[in-house]
């Protein structure tokens, strides 16, 4: 958290005594509220949590859990294989969703129900159409061949595929929006230059659409990839992190830690987090805090 | 009406093709909770498109709090709206304090400020929930709704000063000089010039709030386990660690949980899409 002890030294610097201006004593007094929640609520957490996570032997143990070892990998998976795939189908359905018909139109306000609704009943819900005896799938599939369907969530590797297909339906939509609204923020003369000099769509696409694009679709993959590392329902309501551990990712991790009262392992599993989440909020504040 | 031509029919062909996957898969999960909500106990595992007798057997149970699951119904249902409307209240207050400061009175450190927030905005919100659960702990306050109050606007508040900054600074300048000319004070300045020209902003930043309080899932669970004290959210949650579950009420009583945001959602939807979308990402 080197960027916080930076920060927090430009904010010691001896402040210039020339006088309490109205202005300035109002100014100060409206940033208190929110300095008292950062420090108590931030600060304090975030320093406690490295004091509780200070002992060696915490990371020997962690990296002698098998768990944990096969969380990061889980983890790396989400991130490259979820929210690549996820961003690239939102980049494509922008562009389907910039189609002006009445029908896309009523599609499109159904399309973000799965970001407006809670995670929690509706992961549920696909936690049950999965159940192995009960579920709508097997159901359909003892109809249809008259045999009993897989127990899906009792597979490692079909539970991470569900759980990463659960936060693509959960998270497609918000971003499917920014990238439309970015499709919708270029010039409409460069399509039409461009369709006048003959380019086909794809090539509409390569010269003019993505070139406007693609900075916005980089920070968007990265927002994406640090708000995936904290999505801990997708995995936690589907799978439970199950079956023996092993669709465990680094934000249930923790959580498990906890609830078996390690709280020391839980802490250092979420420190070992932070190579993979810094170099991104540190691009992500490069970017933004100009 | 545009006239029918073979490629013009090719073209919407094209886009139904894409446009039905899309309506499935967007509503597959949510419609096999209707589903669930609407069918008999019995009916509901048959796989069925449409039970044979719909009925609102269920709803009426989860109202009357009829099952031993659901005997806190509709206190867990207040404890989520007390939850939702404080954090949305509280955030909005600290918030819009904040970004006043730092926008229009340019106080000294706004900047510094606004960073920290924007830092804490990038923390993931599952890896600050271990520490904080801790802390609350220490501060006394697990099993009370203010630990969840406090940690929702903690995580709230960095992203609605961020977007409330950036409203801010697109207000002329002018009229605050011509209000300071006109002898008013900072806090005049605030209430009298400032609050009004945010309004959609502000509505945008509260409705986000309370939304993301009342969805919360991983904090409320850390942080309050009493059954008088826990959201619906948790409730529901707990329903999965019996044996016995009755899928069909937790199927409703969540139908029922996931009605609010999604009205509220519509309501606002003029305010949440541009408020949200233009503050998630500066391109």
């Amino acid at each position: 958290m080197n960027t916080v002890a930076v920060s927090e030294a430009d904010a010691e610097a001896p402040p210039k005594r020339r006088g309490w201006s109205p202005t300035r004593v109002w100014g100060t007094i409206l940033l208190v509220p929110y300095i008292l929640v950062f420090l108590f609520f931030v600060v304090y957490p975030v320093c406690y949590g490295f004091w509780l996570a200070r002992d060696p032997q915490s990371y020997v143990q962690l990296f002698e859990d098998p768990i944990f070892v096969r969380s990061i990998f889980n983890t790396l998976v989400f991130l490259l294989i979820g929210v690549n795939l996820k961003m690239l189908v939102a980049l494509l359905l922008s562009g389907f969703f910039l189609h002006d018909r009445i029908w896309i139109r009523w599609l499109s306000l159904i399309f973000i129900l799965p970001w407006a609704v809670p995670s929690i009943p509706t992961i549920l819900s696909v936690r049950f159409m999965l159940n192995p005896e009960w579920g709508v799938i097997n159901q359909l599939i003892f109809r249809f061949t008259a045999e009993d369907g897989p127990n899906w969530l009792n597979d490692p590797t079909l539970g991470l595929t569900f759980s990463i297909l659960v936060h693509i339906w959960k998270s497609l939509p918000f971003w499917t929006l920014i990238l439309l609204s970015g499709r919708l923020a270029i010039s409409k003369d460069l399509y039409e230059a461009a369709s006048v000099d003959g380019a086909s769509s794809v090539q509409q696409f390569r010269f003019v659409t993505w070139p406007s694009m693609k900075t916005l679709y980089v920070t968007c993959t990265v927002l994406s990839m640090i708000w995936t590392l904290g999505d801990f329902n997708s995995v936690y309501l589907l799978t439970g992190g199950g079956p023996a551990d092993l669709t465990h990712v680094l934000a249930t991790l923790g959580i498990r830690y906890l609830r078996l009262d390690q709280v020391n392992l839980s802490m250092a599993a979420i420190v070992t987090a932070l190579p993979l989440v810094l170099p991104l909020v540190y691009f992500m504040m490069r970017r933004l805090s100009k | 009406m545009k006239r029918l031509s073979l490629a013009g029919v090719a073209g919407e062909a094209k886009l139904l093709l894409i446009g039905i996957p899309v309506l499935i898969w967007t509503m597959l999960p949510i419609y096999h909770l209707f589903l669930f909500a609407i069918s008999p106990r019995d009916a509901a595992f048959s796989g069925n498109v449409w039970p044979e007798e719909p009925t609102l057997r269920n709803f009426q149970i989860v109202l009357n709090q009829d099952h031993y699951f659901l005997i806190h119904f509709w206190e867990q249902l207040a404890n989520s709206l007390i939850v939702a409307i404080a954090t949305g209240a509280l955030t909005l207050l600290v918030a819009t304090f904040a970004a006043f400061a730092i926008s229009r009175l340019k106080v000294e450190g706004g900047r510094t400020v606004m960073n920290l927030a924007l830092f804490t905005y990038f923390i993931p919100a599952a890896f600050l929930a271990v520490p904080m659960y801790r802390t609350m702990g220490i501060y006394g306050l697990l099993n009370s709704k203010w630990a969840l109050i406090l940690a929702m606007v903690t995580v709230a508040s960095p992203y609605a000063i961020w977007v409330l900054k950036q409203a801010s600074d697109k207000l002329p300048y002018e009229l605050d000089e011509a209000a300071v000319v006109d002898g008013a004070s900072p806090l005049q300045l605030f209430w009298m010039v400032y609050l009004p020209l945010m309004k959609p902003s502000l509505v945008a930043v509260g409705t986000y709030a309370l939304l993301l309080a009342w969805n919360e899932y991983l904090y409320a669970f850390l942080l309050l386990s009493r059954d008088t004290e826990i959201t619906l959210p948790v409730a529901l949650g707990n329903f999965l660690a019996a044996d016995d579950s009755p899928w069909e009420l937790l199927m409703t009583t969540g139908l029922i949980y996931a009605l609010p945001p999604a009205a509220i959602y519509y309501a606002f939807k003029r305010y949440m899409v541009s408020g949200l979308t233009a503050g998630a990402v500066k391109s």
